[in-house]
């Protein structure tokens, strides 16, 4: 029964295409292009460009850098959404609605105006700009995520699940461990990679609270000055393009597996007249 | 049909009691006030509409809620300061609550963990368990390839295998359907008389209740109105609510005149002035207005003039519904505005009767219950 769409929107939808991916699909032509300069015709094929980045010695730093902050940042906003979610959507308290608005909030904030009032603050308060700086303000735009994501897996979960757990001798602690997190485990993944990818590659927050040490993305941004380097960033992105679609794979497969697992089973399901006698 | 004797049975000792428990969630009074004891080995069922605080009063034995006042013991002992996970009662959830990323055996055995049980010892109990609820060989199966019967019998196995003393069991056959549910019913009334455990049941259905039941508390508004038996709470409901929500009960309007030596006089329109015995009025009630309550089935259609009766009335039917096994008669009474249903079990060469026929129904004076 699948009815084919008109042409006018196939053409539509085929026009919507192109113009949101060729600018990507450039990319990586031209990191094999054997030219400094990022125009056709193309020269030839290269692998320079990836060698070229392997000397690129602030580059590695730049990278460490970020690495630290991303893993940091989501492993913390990550423990962060687990504690909020679990609040959420087990407990009514006085001010829940408001307090889940504000952990929202920075989702919604142009991030200009975060990580200027961040910088403003930090400043005031006498601390000097480090890595730390930016780890504090990924946290900041990261844990709306992590609470969404983590509020649907913990949402999901059927209650009596917890209760069935303790009526059988388990303590709340044994009861975390053995069924709480396993059936959260998707969630808790998904929210660390969404965490990581997003911390990756934020650059406007990391511009204004980086010290002397830059992450990736304000790094590449500081290479766009030299033309000749171009080529170079182009074979970095292409890296860090293969390297979001695994983590996005990733993402997807274990989203997906949370849904199976708590939405689908956790909860009352009536396999009405199935039973196999 | 004879009438139950007036109950005089020793009470079995006591395994939970309950003593003035009250229950609410924020300005909500669930639980007003409920009193109970159930005895050691005994099929327990608390039966009532939605809402009548039966799930609550469970959860409260189970140690899921604390109530707010109130005494529950279990097994002599004070319950009020006991975690859940520390007290002698395991629960088969009305949604199951099957851990869904364990398989079958790992569900049963998930308690024994505790125990500090061996491999062996852990595998033979869980095979012993499985073997009871009639599930041998599903050892390795996934919970999500399990049918609702199958679920159910898994939730049973892993409440059963920690030897509860008492098993509480929250609507657990609301489930499934008819037929799966008639014999999971006539199962768990098996294990319970095997196993010897006492059993508490929480319904809304009846039925459920009557035929599983030892006794039964029938609960409304967060109150019990009646602790009885099976046919102590069919036969002699102490109020029209208690005998509606049991069954089909029909209500005549009466006159208590008052108590003499023979029992209990009555007086109404329909069937005069009559005397009734005394376990006929199951809650002392004052003279005057009262009512009178029959089941249809203990009606019938006097199908010949010599067919004799206590009471007999000439009424027209109003409504026939031909159910296969029975035919339910309604009928109006001349006088007054009442209807009463007559329920005929249908035999061989017994005539339907179909609207607007006059017939002639009787019913004996045993068959007659003075309530509120």
């Amino acid at each position: 029964m699948t009815k084919r769409a008109p042409l006018s929107l196939l053409i539509f939808v085929v026009i919507y295409l192109v113009f949101l991916y060729a600018p990507v699909v450039l990319l990586p032509i031209f990191a094999f292009n054997d030219s400094a300069i990022i125009a056709f015709p193309l020269e030839g094929f290269t692998m320079r460009w990836f060698w070229a980045l392997g000397e690129e010695e602030s580059l590695f730093r730049a990278l460490k850098n970020s690495l630290i902050i991303a893993v940091s940042a989501s492993i913390l906003s990550t423990c962060f959404g687990v504690l909020t979610a679990r609040a959420i959507a087990r407990h009514e308290f006085l001010g829940k609605r408001p307090i889940f608005g504000l952990i929202m909030a920075p989702l919604f904030l142009p991030e200009i105006i975060i990580g200027v009032s961040i910088l403003i603050v930090l400043l005031q308060l006498g601390f000097s700009l480090s890595i730390w700086t930016v780890i504090a303000g990924h946290v900041l735009i990261i844990t709306p995520f992590s609470v969404s994501i983590l509020t649907t897996a913990f949402g999901n979960m059927d209650k009596s699940l917890e209760e069935a757990s303790l009526d059988l001798g388990e303590n709340r602690f044994g009861t975390f461990r053995r069924v709480i997190l396993p059936l959260v485990a998707p969630g808790l993944i998904s929210s660390l990679l969404i965490g990581f990818t997003i911390s990756l590659d934020e650059f406007v927050i990391a511009f204004f609270l980086t010290g002397t040490d830059p992450t990736l993305p304000v790094y590449i941004w500081s290479m766009l000055r030299f033309p000749s380097k171009l080529p170079t960033v182009m074979a970095l992105g292409f890296v860090l393009l293969v390297m979001s679609l695994v983590l996005l794979s990733l993402f997807e497969y274990f989203r997906r597996r949370s849904e199976k697992l708590t939405g689908g089973y956790g909860k009352t399901q009536h396999h009405v007249g199935q039973e196999g006698e | 049909m004879a009438s139950p004797a007036p109950e005089k049975q020793t009470n079995p000792p006591s395994m939970v009691m309950l003593s003035g428990i009250r229950k609410s969630f924020t300005d909500v009074e669930v639980v007003k006030g409920v009193d109970l004891n159930i005895g050691v080995g005994e099929f327990f069922s608390l039966l009532g509409p939605s809402g009548c605080g039966k799930t609550t009063l469970l959860r409260m034995i189970a140690g899921f809620e604390s109530a707010n006042e109130g005494i529950i013991a279990i097994n002599g002992e004070n319950m009020n300061k006991v975690d859940a996970n520390e007290r002698p009662t395991n629960m088969v959830f009305q949604s199951y609550a099957i851990f869904p990323h364990l398989n079958v055996a790992q569900n049963v055995a998930y308690g024994l963990k505790k125990q500090g049980l061996s491999k062996e010892e852990t595998k033979k109990r869980v095979d012993e368990m499985l073997q009871l609820v009639d599930l041998d060989g599903y050892q390795e199966r996934p919970s999500y390839a399990l049918s609702g019967g199958q679920r159910q019998r898994v939730a049973l196995a892993r409440a059963l295998i920690m030897q509860p003393k008492v098993l509480l069991l929250d609507e657990p056959l609301s489930a499934l359907d008819k037929k799966l549910r008639e014999h999971m019913q006539q199962e768990l009334r098996r294990l319970q008389r095997t196993l010897g455990i006492t059993f508490i049941l929480v319904t809304h259905d009846q039925e459920e209740a009557l035929i599983m039941s030892d006794r039964i508390a029938v609960m409304f508004d967060g109150k019990i109105a009646q602790v009885g038996t099976p046919r102590e709470i069919y036969e002699r409901p102490v109020s029209q609510r208690v005998a509606s929500f049991i069954g089909v009960m029909n209500f005549l309007k009466g006159d208590l005149i008052g108590k003499t030596e023979k029992g209990i006089s009555i007086a109404s329109d329909v069937f005069g002035k009559i005397t009734l015995d005394a376990n006929q009025m199951p809650s002392p009630l004052e003279p005057g207005a009262v009512t009178i309550g029959i089941r249809p089935e203990m009606m019938s259609v006097l199908y010949r003039d010599t067919d004799t009766a206590d009471n007999r009335l000439n009424v027209k039917v109003t409504s026939v519904d031909y159910y296969g096994d029975m035919t339910f008669y309604s009928v109006a009474i001349p006088k007054s505005n009442d209807q009463v249903s007559v329920c005929m079990r249908n035999t061989v060469g017994r005539h339907v009767y179909q609207i607007d026929d006059e017939i002639t129904i009787g019913w004996s004076n045993a068959s007659m219950v003075i309530l509120r």
